[in-house]
C-alpha cells in the first residue's frame, strides 16, 4: 500500500492525528506497538476527559472509545502489535516490526505522536538500597487498573502531579493505605480540582517542599527518609522523618519520547521537538503531536494538536500545504517554561498552549510587545490556551523571531 | 455568618468559590466562572457529592476487570461503604460501555455503569501479568 501519511502511536493524539489525515483525503496508516488503541486513556479510568473535545466529562476508556469510533469511521488503517525500530531521515522510510515480520514503508509525511515515558528512580539520585516496591506512577496505575493487582499496602507517593494526586486517591480506594504525598515545590504539581478531590477528600496528607533522600529495605522496601527543603530544593538533614512503607510511588515528570526521530531539532525548554503552527518539525515531512512535543495537562488538547498534525500532513503529503511566508520563531522571555507551537506559521491561525514555571496570579501574555491574552490565576498546572489570528501572525510579517512573556500584574 | 472557600471540581479550571453561610443557607456567592460552579458549590457546602470510578471484576473476559463509574456523583462519605460493596461484584462477559451492572447502588439513585467494553475470550496478552519470577512474587498484595 502507498501511504500518505503514518502516524506513530495509537494515543489519543495519534488516534485525532491518524483521523483528521484521512479525513482530509490522505491514505493514512497507524501504528501502534501494542494491541490495543488508547494509550494511556485506557488506564486511566477517573472521570475529567472529554470537556472541550466532547463537551462530557467522560473517564479515559470512554475518551478512548469515543476517538476509536471517529478513527474506524475515517478510513484509516490500523496496524497493531507493530512497533517503529527505526526512521531513516535521508531515505524517508520507516521501519516497524509485527508478528508479520519486519516492514518498511516510505510515507510522504510522518506524524510522531509517540507519546511520552515516566522519569524513573535511576533519574533522582536518592541514595539507600534498592529493592522492589518502587514504581512509577503510571505503572503502579497500569497494575491496579487494568491488571486488578495492588501494588503494595502502606505507600508513599513522591511528586503531586496529576498522576501522583491520581494513583494516591485510586491506592487509598482499593486499600493501600497512602501516607503522604511529597512535594519539593512549595505549590502541588498537579490540578487544583485534583488536590481537593484526591487528597483532601480522603484526608491524605500533602508535605510541600519535602522529598525523599532514602530508601530502605533489601527486599522488599520498609521505608524511606523524607526531609524537608530549603529554597533551592537542598534537604535539611535536621528535618528528616522515617515513613513506614513498602510501596514508593513516583510522580516525578514525564519526558517527551523521541528516541528515534533525534534528527528533528529539539526544543529545549518542552524537551520535543520544536514545531512550527501545523505541528510541523524542521525536517519537513515529519510532524509532531500530544505529549511527546510538550507534556500537556489535558487530554483534549493533546488530541487536538494530533488533529492539526493530521490534517496539515495530510496537505504536505498531498502537495497542498499553503503558506504565505516563513515561519516566525517564538523565543522565550520571562515565565515561560512551556509554549506549543514553538513558531509561528503565517496564515495558519494558531492555539497557543503555554505552561508557566511558577504560580503568577494575575498576569499578561505579550508577543512582540503586544498583548495577547490576560488571565487571572496562572499556575504551572493549568497551561494557558491563546488563540492568535492570523491577522496578528501577519502583523509580525518579516520578524523572524518574536518573544513570548508573561507579565504579573 | 461564616465564609467557605470551595473549589470547584467540575472541570480542570478549578474556580475557587467563596460561599458565605448565614445559619445554614447559602445568601452569598462568588468566583465561579460558570453556573456548574454555582451548582456545584450550593451541593458542596451542604452534602459534598462526587462521581466514584473504581473497577469490577469479570469472569471469562479478556480483561480481568471492567472500569465502571457512578451515573450521577454520589455522596463522598458513602464511598468507602459502596467502594466494599462493588469489591465484592463479580460481572460475566460480554460487557459494553454504557452498560448498568449494579443499579441504585446502595440505595442511592447512582447505578454503577461500565465504561469500556469487555469482550468474552481469554485475557488479552496485555492484560495478562508476567510470571513472577522465582516463587517469591513481586507484588505485596500476594
Amino acid at each position: 500500500m502507498n501511504v500518505d501519511v503514518l502516524v506513530i502511536g495509537g494515543g489519543a493524539a495519534g488516534m485525532a492525528a491518524a483521523t483528521a489525515a484521512a479525513q482530509a483525503g490522505a491514505r493514512t496508516q497507524l501504528l501502534e506497538r501494542s494491541l490495543r488503541l488508547g494509550g494511556v486513556l485506557d488506564q486511566c479510568i477517573h472521570p475529567g476527559f472529554g470537556l472541550h473535545r466532547y463537551n462530557a466529562e467522560l473517564t479515559g476508556p470512554e475518551f478512548a472509545h469515543r476517538q476509536r469510533e471517529e478513527l474506524y469511521a475515517s478510513g484509516a488503517q490500523v496496524c497493531l502489535g507493530t512497533e517503529v525500530i527505526g526512521v531513516d531521515a535521508r531515505a524517508r522510510q520507516v521501519r516497524s516490526v509485527s508478528p508479520q515480520g519486519v516492514h518498511t514503508i516510505a510515507p510522504k509525511a510522518l506524524v510522531w505522536a509517540a507519546g511520552a515515558r515516566e522519569r524513573p528512580l535511576g533519574a533522582l539520585q536518592v541514595p539507600g538500597s534498592r529493592p522492589s516496591g518502587v514504581y512509577v506512577a503510571g505503572l503502579a496505575q497500569r497494575m491496579v487498573n487494568i491488571h486488578g493487582l495492588l501494588p503494595g499496602r502502606r505507600a508513599v507517593v513522591l511528586g503531586s502531579g496529576d498522576i501522583g494526586l491520581i494513583m494516591a486517591r485510586r491506592l487509598h480506594l482499593e486499600g493501600t493505605e497512602v501516607a503522604a504525598v511529597l512535594e519539593l515545590k512549595p505549590f502541588a504539581g498537579g490540578l487544583l480540582r485534583n488536590v481537593v478531590q484526591c487528597l483532601d477528600d480522603f484526608g491524605i496528607p500533602l508535605l510541600l517542599e519535602h522529598t525523599v533522600i532514602a530508601l530502605h529495605g533489601r527486599r522488599r522496601l520498609e521505608g524511606v527518609t523524607v526531609a524537608a527543603v530549603d529554597g533551592s530544593g537542598r534537604p535539611r538533614p535536621e528535618t528528616q522523618a522515617f515513613i513506614e512503607a513498602d510501596t514508593l510511588i513516583l510522580s516525578v515528570g514525564l519526558i517527551p519520547e523521541t528516541e528515534l526521530v533525534p534528527f528533528v531539532e529539539r526544543d529545549p525548554g518542552n524537551r520535543g521537538p520544536a514545531v512550527n503552527a501545523r505541528m510541523q518539525t524542521d525536517c519537513p515531512w515529519v510532524f509532531a503531536a500530544g505529549n511527546c512535543t510538550v507534556i500537556y495537562d489535558l487530554v483534549d488538547t493533546v488530541a487536538a494538536s494530533g488533529a492539526v498534525a493530521g490534517e496539515q500532513a495530510a496537505h504536505f503529503a498531498l502537495g497542498r500545504m499553503q503558506g504565505l511566508g516563513p515561519d516566525i520563531r517564538l523565543s522565550r522571555g520571562e515565565n515561560v517554561a512551556h509554549m506549543v507551537p514553538t513558531s509561528l506559521s503565517p496564515g495558519v491561525p494558531t492555539r497557543l498552549s503555554l505552561r508557566v514555571p511558577q504560580p503568577l496570579g494575575r498576569a499578561r501574555v505579550l508577543l512582540a510587545g503586544r498583548e495577547i491574552a490576560r488571565r487571572p490565576g496562572l499556575r504551572p498546572s493549568e497551561m494557558l490556551e491563546i488563540t492568535i489570528s492570523h491577522e496578528l501572525i501577519a502583523q509580525l510579517d518579516s520578524c523572524p523571531e518574536a518573544k513570548l512573556e508573561v507579565i504579573p500584574l | 455568618m461564616t465564609r467557605r472557600r470551595i473549589v470547584c471540581v467540575s472541570c480542570p479550571v478549578g474556580c475557587e468559590i467563596n460561599v458565605d453561610i448565614d445559619q445554614g443557607s447559602i445568601v452569598h456567592l462568588e468566583g465561579n466562572r460558570c453556573p456548574r460552579g454555582e451548582d456545584y458549590a450550593r451541593q458542596e457546602a451542604v452534602e459534598p457529592k462526587r462521581v466514584l470510578a473504581t473497577s469490577v471484576h469479570v469472569a471469562g473476559g479478556t480483561y480481568p476487570l471492567v472500569s465502571v463509574r457512578t451515573s450521577t456523583p454520589v455522596p463522598l462519605e458513602r464511598i468507602p461503604d459502596m467502594m466494599e460493596h462493588i469489591k465484592r461484584l463479580t460481572v460475566s462477559a460480554p460487557v459494553r460501555l454504557g452498560q448498568v451492572l449494579d443499579r441504585e447502588l446502595l440505595g442511592t439513585q447512582a447505578d454503577l455503569v461500565a465504561t469500556r467494553d469487555v469482550p468474552q475470550g481469554s485475557p488479552h496478552p496485555a492484560c495478562t501479568p508476567p510470571a513472577p519470577a522465582g516463587s517469591r512474587p513481586h507484588v505485596a498484595a500476594d
